[in-house]
């Protein structure tokens, strides 16, 4: 094949474009929410460190603290997400489950054709270390039609790039719309309920007909205190190799998280965040613009001390939305006295540097 | 998702309808739209349905 014929094929695989991963954070350098969070086990679900990276655990006495961790072993590469168990759990009940992963929406997802004749096939790529042999399960998992195709991999002592590559799934279309369609699973420890169907490597299957074998022939990360994961690299894209990491900037890969969850927390012990106006002498509201367009409205979480800053300073004595909409928010802020109706007003942290809100939009 | 102390919050600039449900998820307090999509929402919904959430009136 000529030069000119191996690039027009390169161009047409898709595989020379910017954006072509799925994965957002996949180099794990956004953790807006928090560096490392200990003490996770049985009933913690949700996003707690790495933007993006959804953990789910249950059932299970196993302990673990999730953190992004700096890494000088890999090059190109500056963090990771790093699992640690803290405390073991070797008796396995049916129902325990430990799961990260990376959901997507739908109306990012159209191109690969999902549901038709022609459906792509998609390789998920990473890099894991652990601290032994490890066999995980990779799965991707179609929420809009209970589909899921699930690939073991076993990891090494040292960074392993694993690629693999999923058939294209010519039934079940993925919604064009905000919610959560496919997402990327890595399950690292379960129970019967998961574990006693028949594996059967790349393959689509239903999960309401055989859901048990979502993580069939899996080590578990909960067998010792001594294990740990590390993660990072994460990479979903159309075809069937795995291409370059696609680095970004990191501002890109933070508007990207902010779609999903945006946080704001304060620099100094009194930091004014929202400006709004008083209502009476007991209620103010004030208006926040988002960075980026969010996913849907958010929900909103506050934490610290604040006062509502206007004819002098006004204990807040509460913080809450009063409407929410995709990119601006109009916040409720109440003190037990002496604002005046008409007024401006701020919304001022309280002698407190680690005040913050945050707004939650995610999958 | 354990979900507690929910209440509706009133836009009274607005229309005085309720806008928003004020609650307790895994510890933590959340403001969260009366908007389906939103995660949070639709989980309240699940659960009130369920019969095992109930929301008190806004003051």
């Amino acid at each position: 094949m000529s030069k000119a014929a191996e690039l027009a094929a390169l161009i047409g695989s898709q595989t020379a474009q910017g954006n072509k991963n799925f994965v957002i954070n996949g180099a794990m350098n956004v953790a807006q929410r928090s560096a490392s969070v200990t003490g996770l086990g049985d009933g913690d679900e949700g996003y707690v460190t790495l933007d993006r990276i959804r953990h789910t655990a249950a059932a299970s006495a196993g302990r673990f603290t999730s953190a992004q961790t700096a890494i000088s072993d890999l090059p190109g590469f500056l963090n990771c997400l790093h699992l640690d168990c803290t405390t073991a759990d070797t008796s396995i009940a049916s129902s325990e489950l430990l799961v990260l992963e990376h959901r997507m929406e739908g109306q990012n997802l159209q191109q690969l054709k999902k549901g038709t004749s022609s459906a792509e096939r998609i390789t998920v790529s990473f890099y894991m270390k652990t601290n032994k042999a490890f066999t995980f399960m990779c799965a991707l998992n179609d929420y809009d039609n209970n589909r899921i195709n699930t690939q073991q991999f076993t990891t090494t002592t040292d960074w392993t790039r694993h690629s693999i590559t999923f058939v294209g799934d010519t039934t079940g279309a993925l919604g064009d719309d905000s919610g959560n369609s496919l997402s990327v699973e890595f399950y690292l420890h379960a129970g019967a309920t998961y574990t006693g169907g028949t594996y059967s490597a790349n393959t689509w299957q239903s999960r309401q007909a055989s859901d048990n074998m979502r993580a069939v022939g899996i080590g578990s990360f909960y067998d010792s205190t001594d294990n740990d994961i590390k993660l990072t690299g994460l990479q979903v894209e159309i075809g069937d190799v795995a291409t370059a990491f696609e680095h970004e900037e990191i501002s890109t890969t933070l508007l990207k998280c902010q779609r999903y969850y945006f946080r704001w927390t304060a620099d100094s012990t009194y930091d004014s965040a929202i400006s709004g106006f008083c209502l009476n002498s007991t209620q103010a509201f004030g208006v926040y613009n988002m960075p980026v367009r969010m996913r849907n409205s958010p929900t909103m979480g506050v934490g610290g001390n604040w006062n509502i800053f206007t004819n002098g300073e006004q204990a807040a004595t509460g913080f809450s939305l009063n409407r929410s909409q995709h990119d601006t928010v109009m916040t409720y802020m109440t003190a037990s006295s002496g604002m005046t109706a008409g007024s401006g007003c701020l919304m001022r942290t309280n002698n407190d540097d680690d005040a913050y809100f945050e707004f939650i939009a995610e999958l | 998702m354990i979900i507690t102390n929910a209440k509706y919050h009133k836009d009274v600039l607005t229309d005085n309808q309720n806008s928003v449900v004020n609650c307790t998820i895994n510890g933590k307090v959340y403001s969260v739209p009366m908007v389906v999509g939103n995660t949070e929402y639709d989980e309240i919904q699940k659960q009130v349905a369920a019969g095992t959430l109930t929301i008190a009136d806004a003051d």
